[in-house]
């Protein structure tokens, strides 16, 4: 017990001894959740649309007009042919055309099926699927008031984000980013710094055992990881206002859980290198699929089947469907336990694996 | 006699200030100090002297903040290309080979490609090092590391030469192949200036700047200061007294300002003024010889500094007695290590009494590192038997590590923790329940001074205080056994020997200890000491044995332990050459 608490004390002022890099550990991670939040959205908002109105009638001017009162679009740029049309897309002036043909007021004034003609930058394409769905619920509005119809369109309701307000979707989801990047980055550091050093033969010729040595460079990195989920836990709630529906006790089990396996994969790097700047490496290029298979930035399922099965090795993934599930669905226990248990799997063996690692690299 | 004329100063310093952000003190504090062309000078002492500092101004890599330098009258960053620059470290490119190192800078000095060929030839025929052209710069051999760094500052003959420590890293052999190079430099008229903080390299510069914590300590002639010991140096043998106790009851004499153990001799220092003591005085019995012995550069730095330390030791008088034992402390029985076909020790063999100090001698990259290693258990062994303290090494490595004791060649505590935090981690990582560690922690303060620093980052300690706390976190849990990795390893001569000090008191306790060191001097204070060569114990034996081996090999009648070491070396060449081309 003398020994385990010697080197837990010692690690935890190794990490936080100096000022300045106490506040390394927690503002800049804090900095980047308040600024990823409104970088990564994903509504597309202030369109610019050409228009090429080769009718201007009634009709065409209330559709413009709607256009126009959209929140969604920012500026109609008015164009007289299609060379010019042509050259706003090229330079990326609009991001879409709108062409009214010559006969769309009179087809319409007589009850005639009227036809339009959009023409969408494939450069940008998602984007462009949007402003395409934007044009078409507009088209659709006028079409029921003009002509009215006895059917009755569909009813929307949005569950879970009723505003449908992307900050809902996303802080959940760089809370698991950026738990797992800071995370990373401070358990990476631990075992090659002493290398670098000089510092890991004294250790090694200490009575220090092996398990002591990995718990005492495992606690710094779970409490500050720990501290900064609550954080981020906290101001997703109460900065940003979206509610946390599931229970606190399940989150902090599975971030716990979660931080585990992420230290497992941090020392597996920082055991294989011999140099700080390896492991910053090695962290490097663990980092991003851990990030980008988690479906953090684009659905898992939408992936080839091939990248949907490595995936399941990826401890972010789990993370992420407890956290999103958590906060918006108050995701009852037995789905949580369905996600922590392959969580609890990989923490396991991320650090026997590293453990392992540890002690074959010890010479 | 005639005055010899003034020679033209290649480079000169005047009254140079150097402060670093954040050090308490000056880096360099006022030191003026000229280099002559076709000489060797010689910038001298401990590390963390300034001597880098003020190399680095001289090269127009730093700016003084007050003072004057010149290269040939201007400013060092106008005269770049009369300048050869070698660095301590970095010099080279080690993924690059030889040839390669020197192609790059014949390109960064410009040397026309027509005489390329003549001079890289006339080069790699001068440092010996045409047979390695192919060779990676990282897999040479230190000394040839160093020859090439010169080689590379040579591509174009300069008119001043800046060495940064060559002598680092480098066995005796080398050293003195070095030392030979550079002095058939000084024939062309080159001005050399070469930093050093071997005193024995001193003393064979022309000319000498004596640097301590940033001050200017002595300039002159190295013969001067060492003549100021002239008369005071004397060599007391046939003492009827086990050598370390006696060494310490005489250093507590007021007379005697320095003494260390010479095989079966003491060489002690007069203080000044004092007469030669009578031998009866010593109180040592009727046997009690004095001679006069030679004085060196060490005896005038060491008077300069005010005179070593007293000789008893505050940290052995609080030390346990270790409960003496027939069984060796530390044994080696055939420990041999193998990375894949280099054998890198072989059948390393001795088993150390207790209570006795063993050295592990040799060049880098000889073996003595390995063998070190696996002993403290840090590499296992392919092959043989350790053990430390009974206990096996394969079996029992964790009781093996609860009984030693462990300083690194290198400060290898933390720096970014503090001096308290730092005892207290080692107090606890060897099992040191909270009182005892406190007692222990306050007894360290005590003995080595280190009561007011506390607070302080490890890292940012004065050298000489990073040793005395290392030394201090290794024997905080009072370990029957000490393993010292080049322990005193570029510190000034009085820390160094408030450190044999301290390790001669704590084998008077029954500490047993195993020491490198490539200081050959230090090997004198060993009961007994292997030489490791090639990843083989060449010779072992005590100190005086293997002199008495050198007496027979080189017909010398009073070698030093470092001629010893060169001797038995080259008589080790020899008959391996012999062997392969009785073979071939």
């Amino acid at each position: 017990m003398t020994r385990l608490r010697a080197i837990i004390v010692k690690e935890i002022f190794q990490l936080l001894r100096d000022p300045k890099s106490r506040i390394v550990l927690v503002l800049p991670p804090l900095i980047q959740l308040f600024i990823f939040t409104f970088a990564t959205t994903l509504d597309v908002r202030n369109v610019d649309l050409a228009v090429l109105d080769r009718s201007s009638g009634v009709h065409s001017a209330e559709l413009l007009q709607r256009i126009d009162g959209s929140p969604n679009f920012r500026k109609i740029l008015y164009v007289r042919s299609s060379a010019e049309l042509r050259r706003a897309i090229e330079r990326q002036q609009v991001i879409a055309a709108l062409v009214i043909e010559d006969g769309f007021d009179e087809k319409l004034t007589r009850h005639e099926p009227a036809q339009l003609g959009l023409i969408l930058d494939g450069r940008r394409s998602n984007a462009s699927q949007i402003v395409a769905g934007y044009v078409s619920r507009i088209t659709a509005e006028m079409d029921a008031e003009t002509v009215p119809q006895t059917l009755g369109g569909a009813q929307i309701t949005n569950w879970f984000n009723p505003a449908l307000d992307f900050v809902w979707f996303t802080i959940p989801a760089l809370i698991v980013a950026i738990v797992s990047v800071s995370g990373l980055a401070i358990t990476a550091q631990t075992v090659s710094r002493e290398r670098e050093m000089g510092t890991f033969d004294q250790l090694l010729v200490s009575p220090l055992r092996l398990h002591e040595i990995l718990i005492g460079k495992i606690v710094p990195s779970f409490l500050v990881g720990g501290l900064n989920g609550a954080l981020y836990w906290l101001v997703g709630q109460f900065v940003f206002g979206i509610p946390f529906a599931g229970s606190v006790f399940l989150f902090f089990i599975s971030l716990f859980t979660y931080l585990l396996a992420l230290i497992g994969v941090g020392l597996f790097v920082s055991s294989l290198s011999m140099t700080q700047q390896q492991s910053f490496l090695g962290n490097f290029i663990i980092t991003n699929p851990l990030i980008l298979l988690s479906g953090y930035a684009s659905p898992i399922a939408n992936m080839p089947p091939w990248l949907q099965t490595l995936t399941y090795i990826n401890p972010a993934r789990y993370f992420l469907v407890i956290v999103q599930g958590l906060f918006l669905k108050g995701m009852p226990a037995a789905d949580v336990f369905h996600q922590l248990w392959p969580l609890a799997l990989i923490a396991v063996t991320t650090l026997s694996v590293s453990a392992w690692l540890f002690r074959s690299r010890m010479e | 006699m005639p005055v010899p004329a003034a020679l033209e100063p290649i480079a000169s310093a005047a009254s140079v200030v150097k402060r670093f952000p954040g050090g308490a003190a000056p880096a360099l504090n006022g030191v003026s100090m000229t280099v002559e062309a076709g000489r060797i000078t010689g910038l001298v002492g401990p590390d963390g002297a300034g001597k880098t500092t003020l190399i680095r101004i001289l090269a127009g890599l730093l700016h003084a903040d007050e003072g004057e330098v010149a290269i040939l009258g201007h400013k060092p960053i106008e005269m770049l290309d009369q300048l050869g620059y070698m660095p301590q470290r970095f010099g080279l490119y080690e993924d690059l080979t030889v040839r390669q190192n020197l192609d790059l800078y014949a390109e960064l000095r410009a040397l026309p490609e027509e005489d390329k060929e003549e001079t890289f030839s006339r080069l790699l025929r001068f440092t010996d090092l045409a047979r390695f052209q192919d060779r990676l710069a990282g897999k040479l051999s230190g000394g040839m590391k160093q020859k090439l760094g010169l080689a590379c500052t040579l591509v174009r003959t300069p008119r001043l030469m800046l060495l940064d420590e060559p002598g680092v890293g480098v066995d005796p052999i080398s050293r003195r192949e070095l030392w030979a190079m550079v002095q058939d430099l000084t024939d062309e008229g080159i001005g050399i200036l070469w930093s050093t903080a071997y005193l024995d390299e001193a003393e064979k510069c022309d000319r000498v700047y004596l640097l301590n914590e940033g001050k200017l300590l002595f300039d002159g002639p190295p013969g001067e200061l060492t003549d100021r010991a002239e008369g005071r140096v004397i060599q007391l043998t046939g003492f009827g007294e086990a050598r370390r106790p006696f060494l310490s009851r005489t250093l507590d004499r007021p007379d005697i300002i320095d003494g260390t153990i010479q095989g079966r001799s003491l060489r002690l220092l007069l203080r000044d003024g004092s007469p030669v003591p009578e031998p009866a005085s010593f109180e040592a019995g009727a046997g009690t010889r004095i001679a006069k012995g030679q004085p060196r550069f060490e005896d005038g730095f060491i008077e300069i500094l005010g005179g070593g330390p007293k000789g008893t030791s505050a940290l052995a008088e609080n030390y346990r007695v270790i409960p003496p034992s027939d069984r060796p402390a530390i044994e080696a029985k055939g420990l041999t290590k193998r990375f894949g076909d280099f054998v890198a020790a072989r059948d390393m063999d001795f088993a150390i009494p207790q209570g006795q100090i063993y050295g592990l001698l040799g060049p880098n990259g000889a073996g003595k590192s390995t063998t070190f290693k696996m002993l403290c258990g840090l590499l296992s062994p392919s092959g043989g038997q350790g053990a430390v303290a009974g206990n096996d090494l394969r079996h029992s490595a964790a009781e093996a590590r609860a009984s030693l004791g462990y300083m690194a060649q290198k400060f290898s505590l933390y720096g970014e923790l503090s001096v308290g935090q730092n005892l207290d981690f080692f107090a606890g990582a060897y099992n040191l329940r909270r009182p005892d560690a406190r007692r222990a922690k306050d007894a360290m303060c005590e003995i080595f001074d280190l009561g007011d620093k506390l607070n302080m980052n490890a890292g940012e300690l004065p050298l000489g205080f990073k040793q005395r706390l290392a030394l201090a976190a290794a024997v905080m849990h009072q370990p029957p056994v000490l393993f010292l990795d080049e322990p005193t390893s570029g510190v000034d001569p009085v820390t160094r020997r408030m450190f044999w000090t301290h390790i001669n008191g704590l084998v008077e306790k029954g500490v047993t200890v195993l020491v490198t060191t490539h200081f050959m001097d230090e090997a004198e204070y060993c009961d007994d000491v292997s030489l490791i060569y090639r990843g083989e114990q060449i010779a072992t034996g005590t100190p005086d044995a293997l002199k008495e081996q050198a007496v027979t090999l080189t017909e010398s009648d009073d070698p030093t332990m470092e001629d010893a070491f060169v001797a038995l070396i080259e008589e080790s060449d020899r008959r391996r050459e012999a062997d392969e081309r009785d073979a071939a």
